[in-house]
């Protein structure tokens, strides 16, 4: 089998941060300093886990994970996972993890003078459906402090883990909410390309808020998408 | 045509929606005939150890098939996940993956990290396999780093993997 006849998966430009991103001070010790070797794409990249779990009953909506529902603003997001070439991304596992209405990780490792919420743990998982579209509800999560320089604030955030269909495909990102006043300050959201960080700002969405029970944000991910003309090059 | 979604770390706190525990590390279940543990540590710049990472693994089951409709249908999962623990440790218990038809056998590994703004990724390739001569990753790796992508074998049921992100004897990284 040669690599020519298998698809091959479009190579980022212009969108995902340098590793080497000297604003984000924890990237100091951890990002390797030799460039990756570009390598094609065999067997093993195009082919990617398609798993269809571990799914639990309330993984869906992370207000229901507990006795009672959590404090804070009630909030559908939903999208759709698609690729570059416009395709949807349908049975993908999507997993997402979050901080409380008050900004507080149910984490040992948080510690910040914010209030842990006993019916909040934060995390979550779905599956798309046939047409790549995902929904979960949960509460809108607050800014929070960190120590990477004199009075640092993450923008509110969700953070999102997707398989797609290949390997190349994987994307662990942040998703935001629009209008955030923090996004200047963010060392994290200013390491991506300029141009490229409104496609991680999610969008107040009138159509699929639900009366009486919560506003919605919508918000769509886009990984990697085939290059057809791959397909097109003869048998060498 | 839509535009791709950037990357951004995992952050600290990826164990609220990565950590999948025992189901994550058992690729295959512990005890299952043929089964290896590999193992290893993620170490930063300084030697130190990254205790909030997660190491994923895809591999080809010992067929050299994968579960997944254009690399064989294999029912064998090739996919393991394993957060590091307080020392930087990752595990997984795993098959050894079958030669593919044009390459050695080996595990595709992303590592996520606070401080890691995109996945980064490396190979993992036996010991003293003879296919490794002939391998087309390993001739794109210069002679004097490849064996920062070669498992040691510790017993014939435990192999080591050390990932250096940064630093003297950095692992290899690969644009895949």
């Amino acid at each position: 089998m040669t690599t020519a006849q298998q698809p091959q998966y479009l190579r980022p430009r212009d969108t995902h941060p340098p590793l080497d991103s000297p604003g984000y001070r924890s990237t100091g010790i951890r990002h390797p300093g030799q460039a990756p070797i570009v390598v094609p794409q065999r067997l093993t990249e195009v082919t990617g886990p398609l798993l269809h779990g571990p799914i639990g009953p309330n993984d869906h909506d992370l207000t229901r994970q507990h006795a009672e529902e959590p404090q804070g603003q009630r909030i559908i997001v939903t999208g759709r996972v698609l690729d570059s070439d416009g395709r949807p991304v349908p049975d993908t596992l999507v997993e997402v993890w979050q901080a409380n209405a008050a900004g507080r990780y149910a984490h040992k490792a948080d510690d910040w003078a914010a209030p842990l919420d006993p019916n909040f743990t934060g995390g979550g998982r779905v599956l798309t459906d046939s047409l790549g579209e995902y929904s979960f509800t949960t509460v809108k999560p607050g800014a929070y402090p960190w120590g990477n320089h004199h009075n640092a604030w993450r923008p509110a955030h969700i953070h999102f883990s997707l398989f797609g269909q290949a390997f190349t495909q994987r994307l662990v990102t942040q998703m935001y909410f629009p209008d955030d006043p923090l996004f200047a300050y963010d060392p994290i959201f200013n390491s991506v390309p300029a141009e490229a960080r409104h496609r991680m700002v999610s969008t107040f969405d009138m159509d699929a808020t639900q009366p009486a029970w919560a506003p919605a944000y919508r918000w769509d991910i886009v990984l990697r998408g085939r290059d057809q003309s791959v397909f097109e090059e003869p048998h060498a | 045509m839509p535009e791709l979604t950037p990357s951004q770390t995992v952050g600290p706190y990826l164990r609220l929606g990565l950590d999948w525990g025992a189901d994550g590390t058992a690729v295959v279940p512990a005890g299952t005939p043929g089964s290896v543990r590999i193992t290893g540590i993620v170490t930063d710049g300084t030697g130190g150890p990254v205790t909030d990472g997660l190491v994923e693994t895809w591999q080809a089951d010992p067929d050299g098939r994968f579960a997944h409709p254009e690399g064989g249908g294999s029912d064998f999962r090739g996919f393991g996940r394993s957060c590091t623990d307080g020392e930087g440790r990752w595990e997984i218990t795993t098959l050894l993956p079958g030669a593919l038809p044009d390459q050695a056998p080996h595990l595709d590994v992303s590592v996520f990290a606070r401080g890691l703004l995109d996945r980064v990724v490396t190979r993992i390739y036996l010991p003293d396999h003879p296919a490794n001569a002939t391998d087309p990753v390993l001739a794109l790796v210069p002679a004097e780093r490849r064996s920062t992508l070669i498992a040691q074998r510790v017993s014939e049921t435990e192999y080591r993997f050390d990932i250096r992100l940064q630093g003297a004897d950095e692992t290899v990284f690969l644009d895949v």
